[in-house]
């Protein structure tokens, strides 16, 4: 399986992560190997075979739907790496 | 006697017994970090101040007569993906280097409530995807028993802080083998619990259907005695089971006659060092002499177990850390190149791009090609579909045996460089620990010798889900008649230091 440079840029976008012509070049090298490893999955005929996604069996958590304490706003706030008063701030999003 | 390296048990009588103070043990413990920690960088933050003030408190209450319980004054290591309130949790990455959670992990939460002192955060593979702890922005961990050697990963921290006297004990987690890899490497014990047994609430995710928190200890009564503590449902984790949790310290029973062991022939292959070969062989022996019946088995699926967790640990972690964006935590790119155009996909790509190490980037590029369009059932669904005949393969096994024992790595400890510019070499290096997370099993790897060289060899037991109780019984057994445990690796470091000193 040989990822292209055009596949490692694309990846890339998807993931947000800006990389270095080197990094693309390193990283589609080493994915490739990767990719190229787990294709001994193939090996095994699992058409007849449910996927596990999870190994105990999950059903959805309902609860009444009542006010409980949640965080302090402050307290929340103290990790922000911008913020303006009680918000989040981020670069224009709109021109 | 040296308080820094008892058992939490064997501190308990003394603190019950009024014939040593929380702080007399909490200091024991700093002074031991003060020595050695700038050699084996096992800690992010140590909290020296805090944790003699909050043994100040747990003495008065002794003296007052209020002993509850038995974890309380001991000081404990917690691994630096699990969140502290006002306690920076850094998952040794640049990404959350400045974050301090505003609320505690639910284990964290039953710990401060048995009185338990928080000695510091344990260094760690970054966001736990590693298996030698090199892959920290914080540097590496260097393993006690030869500095030149990994610690194991990516719980590298908590299990070379509890090997080299740095904590009485410590939490990890486990999502391929990290709890267990690393205590196999660094002589101590590391248990992961059955999926779902501890709350993984304020646990930072990695692979969510992988994670589990567990304890790294000196001896498995420790083991038992934290595993009462952390063990339980909690509303908040929706995966978290609802079952009751037994007192783990019933099982601590000096008894395995007629129990039957399974061998699974797939884990003693090429790959598998000779030393390491011969310790688990003669650990066979003393399980057969201590009344095991002990036979070989088949795991068939095995060697498909790296290339599954591969698959769908990245994928997962892709999703899981897509949160890290510079927005509401952690760090933001100082880099203008936003000013130009679309600013907030710039602040995003910089911001991922600065603050992720090479190991994670690869990682999140991985998941997010197995899970792009065209290629999910090729990867991904086919990853969930050969897991399922991974499962399969235990079921049956363990319709025939008690518990399966294994060699915890196939290698001893290796040295510090060696395989981190090749990460499938460093992914097969989990081989035997990953089928447990797959399976959802609890698991747990112990002493069981040495190399020539001095360097720990872990054996792993694995059992059905939720027989923890059954692989405590058989370890217990075994640390009692056996001393691997109780060698320390503090004379090589020691030396080297007193050497270096010269």
């Amino acid at each position: 399986m040989k990822i292209s440079k055009k596949d490692v840029e694309h990846v890339a976008k998807l993931a947000r992560l800006r990389l270095a012509e080197e990094e693309k070049e390193k990283f589609g090298k080493q994915l490739s190997e990767i990719l190229e490893y787990v294709k001994k999955l193939n090996e095994l005929d699992t058409e007849k075979v449910e996927p596990t996604s999870h190994v105990v069996p999950l059903k959805n958590v309902m609860r009444e739907d009542e006010v409980r304490p949640s965080l302090p706003v402050e307290d929340v706030l103290r990790n922000a790496p911008v913020r303006e008063g009680k918000y989040f701030k981020v670069p224009k999003i709109i021109q | 006697m040296n308080l820094n390296e008892l058992t939490g048990h064997e501190i308990n009588k003394l603190l019950a017994r009024k014939e040593v103070s929380a702080i007399e043990v909490t200091e024991a413990v700093l002074k031991r970090i003060g020595k050695m920690d700038d050699r084996i960088n096992a800690y992010v933050t140590v909290r020296s101040e805090e944790a003699l003030r909050e043994a100040e408190e747990i003495d008065k209450k002794i003296q007052r007569g209020e002993m509850g319980s038995p974890l309380m004054g001991i000081p404990i290591a917690i691994k630096d993906n699990i969140c502290t309130r006002g306690v920076k949790t850094t998952c040794s990455s640049k990404i959350l280097h400045n974050f301090q959670p505003p609320y505690d992990a639910t284990v964290v939460a039953k710990l401060r409530k048995a009185g338990v002192i928080f000695i510091g955060k344990t260094n760690m593979d970054e966001f736990a995807m590693g298996s030698s702890t090199e892959n920290s922005a914080f540097g590496s961990t260097h393993n006690p028993w030869n500095l030149n050697a990994v610690p194991g990963g990516s719980s590298g921290g908590s299990a070379a802080a509890v090997a080299a006297g740095e904590t009485i004990f410590a939490l990890g987690s486990d999502t391929g083998g990290s709890i267990r890899q690393p205590a196999g490497f660094c002589g101590v014990t590391g248990m992961k619990p059955t999926y779902g047994l501890v709350s993984r609430y304020g646990l930072v995710a990695f692979a969510s259907s992988l994670d589990q928190i567990g304890p790294i200890t000196r001896d498995i009564r420790d083991t038992a005695i934290l595993m009462n503590l952390i063990c339980g449902h909690d509303p908040k984790d929706s995966t978290s089971l609802n079952v009751p949790v037994p007192d783990y310290t019933q099982a601590l029973v000096n008894d395995i006659k007629g129990l039957k062991i399974g061998i699974p022939k797939e884990y003693f292959g090429e790959g598998i060092e000779l030393e390491v070969r011969e310790a688990i062989e003669k650990a066979i022996e003393a399980l057969k002499k201590l009344g095991a019946n002990v036979k070989e088995t088949s795991l068939p699926h095995t060697e498909y177990g790296v290339a599954i967790y591969y698959l769908i640990a990245t994928a997962e972690a892709s999703s899981n850390l897509a949160r890290y964006d510079g927005v509401r935590y952690g760090y933001r790119t100082k880099s203008e190149r936003r000013k130009a155009k679309g600013e907030m996909v710039q602040m995003y790509e910089d911001t991922r791009r600065e603050g992720f190490g090479d190991e994670v980037k690869r990682r999140i590029m991985l998941g997010t090609y197995g899970l792009s369009a065209g290629y999910y059932d090729a990867y991904y669904l086919k990853a969930q579909k050969v897991r399922t005949l991974v499962r399969e393969d235990f079921d049956k096994a363990f319709k025939d045996f008690h518990c399966l024992l294994t060699p915890t790595s196939s290698t001893p400890p290796f040295r510090i460089g060696e395989k981190i510019d090749d990460p499938l070499k460093m992914y097969l290096s989990d081989i035997f620990t990953i089928s447990a997370n797959l399976a959802g099993l609890p698991a747990i790897s112990i002493p069981c010798g040495f190399t020539k060289g001095g360097l720990p060899i872990g054996l792993q037991l694995m059992a059905k889900p939720l027989n923890e109780e059954m692989l405590l019984r058989v370890a217990y057994t075994f640390e009692q008649n056996t001393d691997h445990h109780l060698r320390k690796p503090v004379l090589d470091a020691d030396k080297k230091i007193a050497t270096d000193d010269h």
